[in-house]
């Protein structure tokens, strides 16, 4: 027997009561200004969102960030924002992104009732640049906010083989006396870009 | 060695409990305002508890489901028995791909399973890279807490310690300054590494993916540099539908820190591109739990660790002192279930007040099982003789009115005359931190039957 088969049938040999899957339609917290909501929770949570009108809007704001002025490493996938100064696509191994200071990467939507943005490795190369970079820039489309997280799982699928991640501000740990420090192992900011 | 006597030890330091207790109320507290600011938090609690209760009455469907649709994603999924099969089984498909770094996210089945002394004895460098983890990697201790691994630990002990295996500055134990040494030194750990090891924290029947929470992103650092990633879950890890995350997900880092979420979630379904993904589903005692109705609810556990900030007895007693991968009260019914001899006392280190039932994110009746552990263990005749027949000879007074009656005068009379070295003796635990209160005069019922014939009295008269 294999050890599959054995453990299926310890499984088997107790009978819990059968309990129905419950309904989950009626959960969920909507919020009178998502925007507001979000912002806020992500500042709770270390992190920090602007909004912005557009790309010229968001390129400013950009500028006046000191760890952006700051920055050598840039990588941006995001056509017009930012100047980046790594071409990610010709990084053959994720162990050369080591030193990127910034990444600008695309945020698929956004959640307002904990400050989480979703991201996935679709179309990108390395996943690892969501981690490794030392700031992390997520860019959202403002109408890609949704209430709560029920409203998230609907927009999800996970059909195919993939990738993906919420990221709700950056990194941190309180592993040392519960004192709260930001930067553990990822990045040490999280900026959050709503545009539109 | 019992509970109470390793509790014994951490409580000579007085100071140092007090600090502990309140190192972990705070993350209570910050759990009752998190808690507090979702208004259908209790509704949430009933749901995720119906949820997994659903999961356990079908398991044997749910779990051949996850692993047809893992494996269609291009997962390998394996099966271990026991700990001894989940270690074989990591460390063969180490060896396979010629492995000798490997970095490690949070997992209590490995601590369970015991894997890392089991690849080091063969050649393999095992590097926890949880800060927590890591830091009671280097002081060679066992973590004592589930979500909080080093919260037994001063930052001046870390600070020495990082002093001495990171080269940080003698002395020096400002947190963010010990973060960013480990930062460092973990990093270089983390690129050099040819394997990640991951826990699970949720697995999705109807996708066949997993889900894996952390703050500091290492579970997600540690599988997207080397190409080969190991997921070792108990088979408890697996709920029906990716929808029931939404559930999940709001609970567990409200319950376990505070926070509205952890700072990752991933959601790995299957390998990276020309990666692999391996999954280690493990029983390892779990259908033995399952099969008995009155413990199985504890296979819903999320492993938030509430139950353990809330604990009057754990915050005061220390991690350690329960000598088992998962302490607290979930540790406390948990361990006797892996191994009754061992941990027959510590379903007994608690005041059975219901704060972690209280807390619980799924609902687990805690306080009941830690109460039906008790019979369970003296049914099994593990409880220790001094504990045996005082138990029995309290039941007996309890049950008989005259010698209930008879003992209570007898020990009103003479306690007060008896000099203290007799009555604060090695037998008198009780007395051992606490002074014996004034014993009164008469007993309740001598009192209450005097006002009675005094009233009866004043009735008469009139």
């Amino acid at each position: 027997m294999t050890s599959k088969q054995t453990i299926l049938q310890a499984i088997k040999k107790s009978s819990p009561p059968e309990v129905p899957l419950p309904d989950l339609q009626d959960l969920g917290v909507c919020y009178e200004n998502p925007e507001e909501q979000f912002a806020e929770v992500l500042k709770a949570v270390g992190g920090s969102c602007f909004r912005v009108k557009n790309i010229e809007a968001l390129n400013r704001e950009l500028k006046n960030l000191k760890f952006y002025q700051n920055a050598r490493k840039i990588i941006s996938l995001l056509p017009g924002v930012g100047e980046p100064t790594v071409d990610f696509e010709s990084v053959e191994d994720p162990h050369h992104l080591e030193d990127v200071e910034v990444a600008i990467l695309k945020g698929e939507f956004a959640v307002a009732e904990n400050g989480a943005v979703w991201v996935t490795d679709r179309g990108l190369r390395h996943r690892a640049i969501y981690f490794i970079t030392q700031h992390l820039i997520l860019v959202v489309d403002a109408h890609q906010l949704v209430h709560n997280m029920h409203q998230a799982y609907e927009r999800l699928a996970f059909t195919n083989p993939g990738y993906g991640v919420f990221i709700s501000g950056p990194s941190k740990t309180a592993d040392i006396e519960q004192a709260l420090v930001i930067g553990a192992h990822g990045p040490r900011s999280c900026t959050v870009f709503l545009v539109g | 060695m019992d509970h109470s006597t390793r509790a014994a030890q951490f409580i000579r330091n007085e100071a140092r409990v007090h600090w502990h207790d309140q190192a972990l109320w705070y993350v209570r507290v910050k759990r009752d305002k998190m808690a507090q600011s979702v208004p259908e938090w209790e509704n949430l609690r009933e749901i995720a508890a119906q949820i997994k209760a659903h999961t356990m009455s079908r398991l044997p469907d749910y779990l051949e489901m996850f692993e047809e649709n893992a494996t269609r994603l291009g997962a390998k999924v394996h099966w271990a028995v026991d700990a001894r099969e989940h270690n074989e089984t990591v460390y063969q498909i180490l060896k396979n791909h010629g492995v000798r770094r490997v970095v490690k996210s949070k997992s209590m089945l490995t601590e369970e399973c015991h894997l890392n002394p089991f690849l080091e004895a063969r050649g393999i460098e095992v590097v926890d890279t949880d800060l927590g983890e890591r830091i009671v990697q280097l002081a060679q201790e066992p973590p004592s807490h589930i979500v909080l691994p080093a919260i037994h630990k001063k930052k001046e002990e870390i600070g020495e310690l990082f002093h001495r295996y990171l080269h940080t500055e003698k002395g020096a134990c400002d947190p963010t300054y010990l973060t960013e040494a480990a930062r460092g030194h973990l990093r270089e750990k983390f690129l050099k590494a040819d394997a990640g090891i991951t826990g699970v924290n949720f697995a999705i029947a109807e996708t066949g993916g997993l889900v894996i929470c952390t703050n500091e992103g290492n579970a997600d650092m540690g599988t997207s540099l080397p190409p080969l990633h190991i997921a070792c879950m108990g088979f408890e890890k697996l709920i029906p539908r990716a929808q029931d995350l939404g559930v999940f997900l709001r609970l567990l880092a409200r319950s376990a820190t505070g926070q509205p979420i952890t700072t990752y979630s991933a959601h790995f379904h299957g390998p990276r591109p020309g990666g692999e993904l391996h999954i280690v589903i493990v029983d390892n005692g779990r259908s033995q739990i399952l099969q008995k109705p009155e413990f199985r609810r504890v296979l819903s556990c999320i492993r938030c660790g509430a139950c353990m900030n809330t604990c009057p007895v754990y915050r005061r007693s220390g991690g350690h002192s329960y000598d088992s991968v998962v302490p607290g009260p979930i540790g406390s019914i948990l361990s006797p279930a892996q191994d009754p001899q061992r941990y027959y006392s510590l379903p007994f280190a608690s005041s059975l007040c219901g704060s972690c039932t209280d807390v619980c994110p799924v609902k687990i009746d805690l306080h009941h099982q830690l109460l039906a552990w008790r019979k369970e263990l003296v049914l099994q005749g593990l409880i220790p003789f001094p504990k045996r027949l005082t138990m029995k000879i309290m039941g007996w007074v309890f049950q008989n009115t005259w010698a209930y009656e008879g003992a209570g005068r007898l020990v009103r009379w003479i306690v007060p005359k008896l000099p203290r070295s007799v009555l604060y003796n090695r037998w008198n635990v009780w007395g051992k931190q606490r002074e014996l209160p004034p014993f009164p005069k008469e007993s309740f019922r001598e009192m209450y039957r005097k006002r009675r014939i005094q009233e009866s009295e004043a009735r008469n008269r009139k």
